[in-house]
């Protein structure tokens, strides 16, 4: 059985594509590529084939979200791997990575084997396992890196946790770098950050909510820039969301350091003075910055400072947000989201849409070292078809995700995911003439 | 003017106009609790919940006595654990409190914004009692009221806000309003317990208490939570006391009619002397009585709003 | 559209007024333990104005008390606007003492029996008097004025206004139709 699909844009700039035509997949790949391919199709070709008309959508190298919270093992209740996938399949993406912060947590291969199995299981997307950096994520001992690494995971990191012990930290650099396994840091100074829940600023003292100051982050993101320059190996800056820290990571980046960054689709849509509400839906780490920052991680998201846009997909239940400020968890969910949210800055004239698909399929695949983000001819056919210009309004109802904590519930939305492909198979399909 | 609040969340949410009409009404509240029967039949029939998560005797007592002078049932609900830890939503709180048919629900609770969260929740009326380090508005206006009874205006006076403003909530209020009213306000401390950006209120910062009680009209002394001492905010209570504790050389630096307030309880000798807080100066038990007919006051413009 | 009828002038006005005081001290026997107060809002200015001539006729001193009876309404839950509330002074003791309501217009009675009310919780008045500038009628309440300045038939149709110079720059009493 061949998939045609017929008349999209299609935007691939790991190739400098983008132009109307056609993708024909076969077994899998990408066989051929080019306009009006029906026409070299034989009558009994066409009969065999699937063909489906993206008249007015973009095709592109399917999505990678490098940075997700499945909570399976462990937590259950919030996320399964498999809602996670389905989330992640509606939100236009074909890969996920998922942190290693479960319980148990992923710091030892027969996790690692486990989450594989879970996700082959559901059989939606492909979920990449993200180990940990520390023993118990405890922040004292290196995991065994090259177990996990043979169990599959492709990246390494503490990620909700900071590894606040620098030693610790160049270690695993260097060690990881032995085994070409990327190290994301989640980089917070938890002395600094004490007991705030967002960022410190006039709004937090105007709330009287404990503030997390940007150099909480900032004087963290220095001190792995500076591991990194100094081991000659490579860091990812896993969220970043003030000034300082995109100023840092272009200062690095243009001294030949090897450090690639992520954002969030929140912190350059969200300030923090949206939490006059108190809506705990808003309550994330690192924290909603100024109006400045976000100001700053668009600018960074333009000249290249930040690679990549990563959800940090965090679903938390009802119970453990419908409380005290204070006491809320922090995260929000944005798989079903953030493709919508990033096309504003298209539509803003941040980026480009080739820049976007570069930051949300090329880029991730490149820092995760995955054979993925490509159109090219024989590549996995992982395949996301959205409509740029589909309006539509946000209903956590109707959400795959099995946690509802979004603060975008009800928002106007434009542009989204039609059709996911993985390995050449249709694992989302909202097209208006989907059968 | 017509009030037409549900809530009393924050001095934030106030318009000039409403803490004006806000204290009127109270000034005419001050005479009910001089007579022999000090009681008025006006909420006869409703029912007012003081649920107050965080514990204060002062403040859950005067708002008592305001209901009870009115002749509303009042209730106090002092669970002792946050609905997190319980298992509870902030949502189940809300409902169980609509449940009470409560025509008023008075919170005081130790984690900035659950008035604001419940109050979305529920059809009562919420009056916000002080909500972590975010805003205690009664005391605020209670303050102003004060100020006003004894000066006449609050419009043009200096007024000095001296101790732990990062972690007053009743700082935070009573800047907002003062300055809403018009007030010229000084803050001091140590500059670990001024809050960042606090300027932005319209408010002179000092970390000399002197600059800011200086020709003050009145002071305003905060309590300091002396468990706070361990927390590299300041080095001593003996230290602190040295630099900001009120005492009877400090107010001649003020004018001769100032005025020193306190919202209690007082830590005698560390922020206040003894001798200043029973001095001619101090109107700390008089704040205590206008707190009464400030709150009566409260609880008959929200008290019957046609839901 | 409304049609204005003046029932009272600003002569007939005092006349009424200075009637109503004599028959206050007539009733009275004079100013031994008399007391008066006069209900907000209009009731007040009347008051002092009946204060002044008790006063000069006798030539003594007459204590005069303001009430605000909002607290005492009896619609406080029903009415979508919360009435202004003003001072209640009423500085002297009520006990044993014949106390003078003073108001402007007599109509359902309710706002006689919500100051009568303030008036107990105040102290023990030895009797009271209820004395009123216009009586409109329609009552709801068994309650009726001792003295009386102007019975005036009306409908429920028409609203009765009484004007005074202190509030209002006008001694007058009118009558318009409710549209």
């Amino acid at each position: 059985m061949k998939i045609l699909l017929e008349n999209g844009r299609l935007t691939d700039p790991s190739q400098t594509m983008d132009e109307t035509g056609d993708i024909l997949i076969e077994n899998g790949q990408i066989s051929r590529i080019g306009p009006r391919l029906r026409a070299a199709l034989s009558a009994s070709e066409i009969q065999d084939t699937a063909v489906f008309d993206l008249t007015g959508m973009v095709a592109a190298p399917g999505l990678i979200d490098m940075h997700t919270h499945l909570r399976e093992p462990g937590f259950e209740y919030k996320e399964t791997i498999a809602s996670g996938s389905a989330a992640a399949a509606a939100g236009g993406f074909t890969s996920i990575a998922c942190m290693a912060n479960t319980d148990p947590c992923n710091d030892n291969r027969s996790v690692t084997e486990y989450i594989i199995k879970q996700a082959r299981q559901c059989g939606l997307v492909r979920v990449y396992p993200v180990g940990a950096i520390s023993s118990g994520l405890k922040g004292t001992a290196l995991a065994e890196y090259g177990d996990m690494k043979e169990g599959g995971i492709v990246a390494l990191s503490d990620d909700g946790k900071p590894v606040m012990n620098s030693h610790l930290m160049k270690a695993a650099l260097e060690y990881a770098a032995s085994l070409k396994l990327p190290v994301i840091a989640h980089c917070e100074d938890i002395n600094l950050s004490g007991s705030g829940v967002m960022n410190e600023s006039f709004f937090s003292t105007e709330l009287g909510l404990p503030g997390i100051p940007s150099i909480a982050e900032e004087s963290m993101i220095a001190r792995d820039i500076l591991l990194a320059g100094y081991t000659r190996t490579a860091v990812h800056i896993a969220h970043v969301s003030t000034k300082g820290g995109a100023e840092l990571i272009r200062t690095a980046k243009k001294k030949g350091i090897h450090v690639t960054a992520e954002t969030a689709p929140h912190y350059f849509t969200l300030c923090d003075e949206s939490l006059r509400t108190f809506d705990t839906c808003l309550k994330v780490n690192p924290p909603l910055r100024s109006r400045e920052d976000v100001e700053a991680i668009k600018d960074a998201l333009k000249d290249g400072t930040i690679d990549a846009i990563a959800s940090d997909h965090a679903p938390h239940a009802i119970t453990e947000k419908d409380v005290e400020f204070e006491y809320a968890l922090s995260g929000m969910i944005g798989l079903e989201t953030s493709l919508a949210l990033s096309l504003r800055l298209v539509a803003e004239k941040v980026l480009t849409l080739p820049q976007l698909i570069e930051k949300m399929s090329v880029n991730p695949a490149r820092i995760l070292r995955l054979p993925l983000g490509s159109l090219a001819l024989g590549a996995p056919a992982d395949i996301t078809v959205f409509d740029a210009n589909h309006s539509w309004t946000v209903d956590r109802e109707q959400f795959f995700s099995k946690s509802k904590n979004t603060p975008c519930n009800g928002w106007q939305m434009t542009g989204k995911a039609m059709m996911t492909l993985v390995d050449g198979e249709v694992k989302y399909n909202a097209l208006p003439d989907a059968k | 003017m017509k009030w037409n609040k549900k809530d009393i969340l924050g001095i934030k949410e106030l318009s000039p106009d409403e803490i004006q009409f806000i204290l009127d009404t109270a000034d005419s509240f001050v005479e009910i609790s001089t007579r022999d029967i000090k009681k008025v039949p006006t909420l006869r029939g409703k029912t007012i919940i003081n649920f107050f998560v965080e514990a204060s005797t002062r403040t859950r007592t005067s708002f008592e006595i305001a209901g009870k002078r009115l002749s509303a049932d009042t209730v106090n609900i002092s669970p002792s654990s946050s609905s997190l830890v319980k298992g509870e939503t902030l949502l189940d709180t809300a409902r169980n409190l609509e449940a009470m048919s409560s025509d008023i629900v008075v919170i005081r609770h130790h984690a900035s914004g659950v008035p604001h969260m419940i109050a979305k929740h529920t059809r009562s009326s919420i009056i916000n009692a002080g909500d972590g380090t975010h805003e205690h508005p009664t005391q605020a206006l209670l303050d102003m009221m004060t100020i006003q009874s004894e000066k006449g205006s609050i419009s043009g006076l200096k007024i000095a806000i001296v101790g732990d403003i990062f972690h007053s909530r009743v700082a935070r209020s009573n800047i907002l309003g003062m300055t809403k009213m018009g007030a010229d306000v000084h803050v001091a401390g140590p500059a670990t317990m001024l809050p960042p950006f606090v300027d932005q209120w319209g408010v002179s910062v000092h970390t000399h208490m002197d600059d800011a009680i200086r020709n003050a009209d009145v002071i305003m002394m905060l309590r300091i939570q002396t468990e706070r001492e361990n927390q590299n905010i300041f080095p001593s209570l003996r230290e602190y006391s040295r630099y900001y504790c009120l005492n009877s050389d400090k107010v001649k630096l003020a004018r001769q009619d100032v005025m020193v307030m306190h919202p209690g309880p007082m830590n005698r000798g560390v922020e206040i002397s003894s001798d200043v807080a029973d001095g001619v100066h101090s109107v700390i038990l008089k704040q205590v009585a206008y707190g009464i007919a400030l709150r009566m006051a409260l609880l008959y413009l929200l008290a019957g709003e046609t839901k | 559209m409304t049609k204005k009828r003046v029932v009272m002038d600003s002569e007939q006005f005092d006349r009424s007024i200075t009637r109503m005081a004599c028959e206050i001290l007539e009733k009275n026997k004079g100013i031994a333990n008399l007391a008066l107060i006069g209900i907000r809002t209009r009731g007040v200015p009347l008051a002092q104005r009946i204060h002044d001539k008790v006063s000069r006729i006798e030539k003594g001193h007459v204590p005069l008390g303001i009430l605000d009876i909002t607290l005492y309404r009896d619609d406080i839950g029903l009415r979508k606007e919360k009435p202004r509330l003003e001072k209640t002074d009423i500085p002297f003791s009520l006990d044993d003492k014949t106390v003078v309501l003073i108001d402007d217009v007599l109509f359902t009675g309710r706002t006689i029996r919500a100051a009568m009310d303030a008036l107990i919780d105040f102290g023990r008045p030895r009797r009271i008097h209820l004395a009123v500038l216009v009586d409109r009628g329609h009552r709801e309440l068994p309650i009726c004025a001792d003295i009386v300045g102007k019975d005036l038939s009306s409908s429920l149709r028409e609203a009765v206004s009484v004007r005074l110079q202190e509030i209002d720059q006008v001694d007058e009493v009118v009558i318009e139709k409710i549209k």
